[in-house]
Formats: C-alpha cells, sequence, structure tokens
C-alpha cells in the first residue's frame, strides 16, 4: 500500500522521487471538480478535439464527378486516401511515415518543452476519461458525495443514477465506434445503410469494439491505461531533461507544510512555515489518484488540475498563487539559493527537435508540390533480357506501368530516347501510331503496356544503353519519365 | 520469493529479497485486472481446445466442435476462386482474338492468365520467358516455324506439331546421311552452302557449286528456293540469324545427317478453349507475334 503521504520531508531527500502511487492500482479514483485556467483549457481542447472527431466524417469537399466527396476518407476497397485536396494512393504511405515522424517528434519538443503536455491534454484517453469523469459527477455527485454514498448501502435512487451512468457512458461509447467507421466510407450514406441495418457486418463489428474499447477504458481503466498499459511514461521519462517544465509542487515554498493557524503562529514567532496548508486539494482533484507533493512521477499525467485547485485555495487565503505550477528542480534549487529563476525553452534539445520537425515539413511539403499525376515506372524483361530477331537487330521487352492520378480520361503519347534508330511497339496499340504511340489512359488508375523496342545494333555497339521513356500528355502538356536499359543478348 | 519479509525503509514496503549493488527489488503486486486478463486468456486457451483442432492422438487428432479444417477453408477459397474465374474467362470466351488483343482489359486478363498458364505447362520446353533452348523455339522472336499471327499460334498450340493429332502440323527433316541419300562429303558442303547465305564463313575449299546443286536437288523442296523456308512444312528460313538448333558446321552436318523433327504436343484435350486462347494471347505479346 501507498505510504502516508503527508509525513515530513526534508527538502533535499530523495524520496521525493518515489513512484508511490503507481502500486495503488487498485483504489478508485474520485477526482473533485476544479474550475481555473487549466481547466478551461482542458474543457476548449475536449470541444475542439471531440468536435473534429465526430463531425469531420460529415465535412464535404468536391472533386468533381466520379469522385468521392468526403473530405476525409480512407477508402480501402479502391485502395484511395482523400485528405482535402490532397488524394493519396497506397504507393505513396510514405507521406503517413512522415506524419507518423512529425508526430513523433512534436511529442518529443512538446515534452522538451512543457513536459506531458500530451498526457494531460490531448491523449484520447486522457480526453474521453475527462468527459466521462464529468457526466459521472453530473450524475452522481461530487467527489464527496460519491465519497459518502460509497461507504453506504446501495439505494433505489442511487442505482437509478447508476444506470443513468453507463447508459449515457454507452451511448457516447456506442457514437466514439459510430464516428470512427464513417472515415471508411461515404458517411451519409453509412449513417443511412447503418440506420437501416443495411450496412456490412464489419461495420457493425467495429462499431461494437470501439464502442466496447471506450467503455471499458475510459469508464473502467482511465488512469490504470496511463499507469500500466501505456508506453508513453517510460519513454517520456528517458528523454526529459532538468530543464522541461513539468508541473511541480515548489517545495522550496511549500515546505514545512502546516496549517493556516499554526503558520500564522510560526510566522508571528519569526520562525520558518511553508505556504502550503497541506490542504490536499491538489490530490483531491487528481484524475489520477496521485500526490503531486511527491514529486515528478509516473502516475502524473500533467493536466494541471491540481495547479487550478492550488491556485483557488491560495487566493481564498491570501497567499500568492502558483505554490504548485509548471516548473522544474533547477529553479528551485535556484530559488533556494536566493538566485532569479532561469527558464531554457531555447536549448540544444529542443533547437534538434524543432529542425527535426521542419526538415520533415519542408521534406513532405516539397514531396507534395513535386508530385507529379502522371507517372510512370519501367520493368526490364528479366527473362529472356534481350532477343535476337532474324535480321540480326535486337529486341527488349519491358512493362511500363502508367498512372493517372487526375479524375478524368486522358491521351499521352510514348517517346523513347534509346540507341540510334529505335522502334517503339505497343502490345495492342494501334500499328497506325507505332512510331509514337498513343495510349489512353482512364481516370484515377493505372494502366499496364507491354513495350517493345527494336534496334538495329552491331557488333560494335555497347553491350547495355541507356533508355529514356518519356510519356507526354497530349491535352496538358505534362510529362513524366523513366530511365531503364538496352541491353544486347 | 522473499526469504524473509525484507522491508524497504523509504516506501514502507516489502522487498523481493533481491539486491544488486546495494539496490532492492520492491515486492510489486500485479494489478487484479491483469491477473483476472491472465486467468481470461488460459480460459479462452481451454474453450479454443474444445472448439478448434488441438490435440494430437495416437492416429487422429480432436477435430473441435466446430468441424474447422484449414484444407477444407483453402477448397472453399479455390471453389469461389474458379467461380469469379470462369465469369472473366467467359468473357475472354466470346472475344475473338484480334478483339482480345485491341482491349486493354481483355489483353491484362489473357496475359495474366496466359502466364500463369504457359508457366506451369509451357515452360519446361520454352524457358519461363518464352526464351527457348536448344530445340526448342524462342517465343520471342520474329522467326516462326509454323506462323506467328494469333490465328496461327492459336492453331500450333492446340493441336501441335507432330503430335499424332489429326490436325497437327507435319513435316520432317530427312535423314540425309543416316538413310543414304548423301554422301558424308556432300553433307559438309551442303552444311557450309548453308552457311554461306547467312553470310557465316565457310571452310576454305568448300565448293560452292557443288553446293548450290546439291541443295538445289535435295532441300529447296522443303526450304525453298532462295532457302526462306516454308511455314506449311515448318521448314526453317536459312538465310537469317535464327537457329533452332545451331549453326556451327558440326551441328549442321548432325542435322543433315540425321534429321530433326521435335515435337510440340497438342493442348486441346488439356487446357480448355479460352486457357488455349489466352495462352496464344500471350505468347503472341510476347515480342515475336505478328
Amino acid at each position: 500500500m501507498k505510504p502516508a503521504v503527508n509525513k515530513t520531508v526534508s527538502l533535499d531527500d530523495p524520496v521525493i522521487d518515489e513512484d508511490g502511487p503507481l502500486y495503488v492500482a487498485q483504489s478508485k479514483v474520485y477526482p473533485q471538480s476544479v474550475h481555473g485556467t487549466f481547466r478551461t483549457i482542458k474543457w476548449r481542447l475536449m470541444v475542439v478535439c471531440l468536435g473534429i472527431y465526430y463531425l469531420l466524417p460529415f465535412v464535404r469537399w468536391h472533386r468533381g464527378l466520379g469522385a468521392p466527396d468526403q473530405a476525409v476518407l480512407l477508402d480501402f476497397p479502391n485502395r484511395r486516401f482523400y485528405f482535402f485536396f490532397i488524394e493519396l494512393w497506397p504507393q505513396e504511405l510514405y507521406y503517413f511515415t512522415g506524419l507518423l515522424v512529425l508526430a513523433a517528434m512534436v511529442l518529443f519538443l512538446m515534452n522538451a518543452l512543457g513536459g506531458r503536455m500530451w498526457c494531460g491534454y490531448l491523449c484520447p484517453q486522457t480526453v474521453w476519461t475527462d468527459l466521462f469523469y464529468a457526466l459521472e459527477r453530473w450524475v452522481e455527485g461530487d467527489r464527496r458525495d460519491r465519497l459518502k454514498a460509497a461507504a453506504r448501502p446501495m439505494t433505489a435512487g442511487r442505482a437509478a443514477r447508476r444506470v443513468l451512468k453507463h447508459a449515457i457512458w454507452l451511448m457516447i461509447a456506442w457514437w466514439t465506434g459510430g464516428a470512427w467507421v464513417l472515415y471508411f466510407a461515404d458517411a451519409p450514406t453509412l449513417v443511412r445503410d447503418l440506420a437501416t441495418f443495411q450496412a456490412p457486418a464489419i461495420g457493425y463489428i467495429w462499431i461494437g469494439v470501439l464502442t466496447a474499447s471506450t467503455y471499458l477504458l475510459a469508464g473502467y481503466m482511465r488512469e490504470q491505461v496511463c499507469v500500466y498499459m501505456c508506453p508513453w511514461p517510460r519513454i517520456q521519462a528517458a528523454l526529459t531533461d532538468e530543464w522541461a517544465l513539468n508541473v511541480t509542487y515548489k517545495y522550496d515554498r511549500g515546505e514545512q507544510r502546516c496549517s493556516l493557524k499554526k503558520s500564522f503562529d510560526l510566522r508571528a514567532r519569526a520562525e520558518r512555515a511553508g505556504d502550503c496548508i497541506d490542504c490536499n486539494q491538489c490530490a483531491a482533484v487528481c484524475p489520477t489518484g496521485i500526490d503531486i507533493r511527491n514529486g515528478a512521477q509516473l502516475g502524473c499525467i500533467q493536466c494541471g488540475l491540481c495547479i487550478d485547485a492550488c491556485d483557488a485555495v491560495m487566493r481564498k487565503i491570501g497567499r500568492k498563487t502558483g505554490l504548485i505550477g509548471y516548473d522544474n528542480d533547477i529553479n528551485i534549487r535556484r530559488r533556494m539559493d536566493g538566485r532569479s529563476e532561469l527558464f531554457k525553452p531555447v536549448r540544444p534539445r529542443t533547437l534538434v527537435y524543432a529542425l527535426l520537425i521542419a526538415v520533415v515539413c519542408a521534406a513532405m511539403l516539397y514531396g507534395l508540390l513535386s508530385r507529379t499525376l502522371l507517372d510512370l515506372s519501367v520493368l526490364h524483361d528479366r527473362n529472356p533480357v534481350a532477343v535476337r530477331l532474324s535480321d540480326g537487330s535486337v529486341r527488349n521487352g519491358y512493362t511500363v506501368r502508367l498512372l493517372n492520378k487526375r479524375g478524368f480520361d486522358r491521351v499521352i503519347a510514348i517517346d523513347v530516347d534509346g540507341p540510334p534508330e529505335t522502334s517503339v511497339h505497343v502490345v495492342g496499340a494501334d500499328s497506325v501510331t507505332v512510331d509514337r504511340p498513343m495510349i489512353v489512359l482512364a481516370r484515377d488508375t493505372t494502366t499496364e503496356l507491354r513495350v517493345l523496342l527494336t534496334a538495329p545494333v552491331d557488333d560494335k555497339s555497347q553491350r547495355s544503353m541507356p533508355v529514356k521513356f518519356r510519356v507526354t500528355d497530349i491535352g496538358l502538356g505534362e510529362v513524366a519519365s523513366s530511365m531503364d536499359h538496352f541491353v544486347l543478348p | 520469493m522473499p526469504e524473509h519479509n525484507d522491508i524497504d525503509h523509504i516506501s514502507g514496503r516489502s522487498t523481493t529479497g533481491h539486491e544488486w549493488d546495494g539496490i532492492k527489488e520492491l515486492n510489486t503486486p500485479l494489478p487484479r485486472w491483469w491477473i483476472l486478463s491472465f486467468y481470461a486468456t488460459i480460459l479462452w486457451a481451454i474453450g479454443y481446445w474444445v472448439v478448434y483442432p488441438a490435440w494430437p492422438l495416437f492416429s487422429s487428432y480432436t477435430t473441435g466442435v466446430f468441424d474447422y479444417s484449414t484444407r477444407a477453408s483453402v477448397v472453399d477459397e479455390l471453389a469461389g476462386l474458379e467461380k469469379l474465374r470462369g465469369e472473366k474467362m467467359a468473357v475472354l470466351g466470346k472475344a475473338s482474338l484480334i478483339e482480345i488483343e485491341k482491349d486493354p482489359g481483355l489483353l491484362g486478363l489473357a496475359r495474366a492468365r496466359g502466364k500463369t498458364v504457359f508457366a506451369d505447362n509451357c515452360a519446361p520446353c520454352h524457358g519461363s520467358g518464352g526464351a527457348g533452348a536448344k530445340g526448342y523455339p524462342n517465343l520471342n522472336d520474329d522467326d516462326w516455324l509454323w506462323g506467328g499471327s494469333l490465328d496461327q499460334i492459336l492453331q500450333t498450340i492446340q493441336f501441335g506439331a507432330r503430335s499424332g493429332h489429326a490436325k497437327a502440323h507435319e513435316g520432317q527433316m530427312l535423314a540425309f546421311g543416316r538413310d543414304g541419300i548423301l554422301t558424308k562429303t556432300e553433307i559438309v558442303t551442303v552444311a557450309n552452302y548453308v552457311r554461306s547465305l547467312s553470310g557465316l564463313t565457310t571452310t576454305a575449299n568448300f565448293d560452292a557449286a557443288a553446293g548450290t546443286r546439291i541443295f538445289a536437288e535435295n532441300c529447296a523442296v522443303c526450304h525453298g528456293e532462295n532457302a526462306k523456308g516454308n511455314q506449311a512444312l515448318g521448314a526453317p528460313n536459312l538465310t537469317d540469324r535464327i537457329w533452332l538448333y545451331g549453326s556451327d558446321e558440326d551441328t549442321l552436318v548432325e542435322t543433315i545427317s540425321y534429321g530433326r523433327g521435335g515435337i510440340m504436343p497438342a493442348w486441346s484435350g488439356r487446357l480448355d478453349p479460352v486457357t488455349v486462347k489466352a495462352l496464344a494471347v500471350y505468347v503472341h505479346s510476347l515480342g515475336g507475334g505478328q
């Protein structure tokens, strides 16, 4: 079990780093409601995050006839991924890799600047748990009422409220699962199909799975997810440094803790008394049930609610706010030594992260802007690599795959720069245009061609000669090219 | 397990009794839900044994109440595949060979089907890419024994050459030496003559006039006056750069002495008509098709 939290600690005591609350896994947390700056920030972020999640599938984006008009759509059956003005093909999955790299770097930078900002404000586990806690307080009452009720036998009224709470939770969980599947098909159609039981079974299965996971994770597992399941707290602890700002109990100011009355007495006698009056409000509002005064710890998701709680108390008793705040041990020691506070948001670590973010962003932006909507890839025949014809000339075969990423059909011409007098033949293409074969590319798809190059070569020719395939959109003038080789038998 | 109830004085909790360089490990019990999840997985495993094939017996195994077998599901999937393929292949069956080659979709389908069938049936002789080998024609080049148009290729695949099928291509390179039609000297002379037709070097004392005469009397019947060959008889063009068995003098002497008569099997009875059609389009598209 957890040790007593209010035992006296000296300022240099390493006890402050102990990870005590990690091991009180079974004790249920009853966080108290709180008001203040960070609570307001959290409410607003919750509205933004959940708003985006639930409503984004319904945002429309016109892409022309025959193409889906959903702004964000992961169309797996057709292997297309739509994000507003961007349409990605499966072979462009590296943009997602880029996004993941970017996400990791932003996470690291946030961590270097302000600790577990992701955990405290933005993580889905935090957002949904926060929402579920709020509903729990709204239906069953605040911390005090629920603690009191928990110690008494069940009544009909309480049972009714509990049923109501779970009903609301399940409804939100179901809505969460429902919104999830809307990202994978046309949302309005799917909503209608789901409602009339016409939707494919996999849709209902996924809604069921996500309903269950949301209900269990946000309703029951809560801080257990952060403490036992999530890898990020472990990684975060290894990535952090002494300059990162974390939600910190400023023990230089707070210790020795003593009651308000006793602190007056002590101060009247010109003896030292800390600002912390040991009211335990910081622990009461904590959604993971820890005591911030034990120092930085794995269970702390750094949501800032203890800051709001402590500031409210400090205001009430007329003391300076900020006994708990974004701070670090360096400044605690500097203040204890009588030096001024020092913050270093710009340091090699943050600069490197920011630089990496800029590089990845620039690379992705360049990739997006420079990518062509007409492309080709050329694969030389491997067996046989070259064929000797009856007149002594040599023929090489290639598989050419053309990509038309535009939403309309178009005609392209194929030109080849190769050995002198190379003739081009596309299997199946009209023989009239054999010198410059014209091909119709269907909209938003790929076309595979078998292209044969024949060149009159003599014994003095090189064994391998470069060949450039160039395709030109007759209408738009778009050009794409690819290099390969023409080889002799 | 802790050997003694060692209490860590900082946290007030018991330790495991293990110590490394003065660092002790706290005894940290798992959360209850974790333990319950673990028991649930055990129950799940037992349930799995009941419903799925699990335990080996002496001569068989427990089949499970779901009666599931991977083999049966593969059979089901293959049946589904054949059904799907049948629908697609029916389209190929209706279209003519030219139509298939002109339609990118049908061409792709025929090539895909043809490639698989080629690998299964033709590759042992003609090579996986159709490049052939000595005695087995290269299907990528423009030299055809029996004709390189779509229809001719289809016919050759259907009925074969010297296959015994009633409609098979017939035609034989005679054994001029073994059967005593030509003498050894005459054979060497005509072999050199044939080499000279396609610009290959000849032996120093080669009698060109005799070669011309021997060729006209014995070979021109099938290979033609100008030695350009005759596809009706499967007689190859002797003036080009492509040689089925080789162009060196020894090989030519062997060919003329003992004759040749490679066999192409008839596939019409072994493969269904649509598959043969796809195969013809595939071979035609390799590059040599005319």
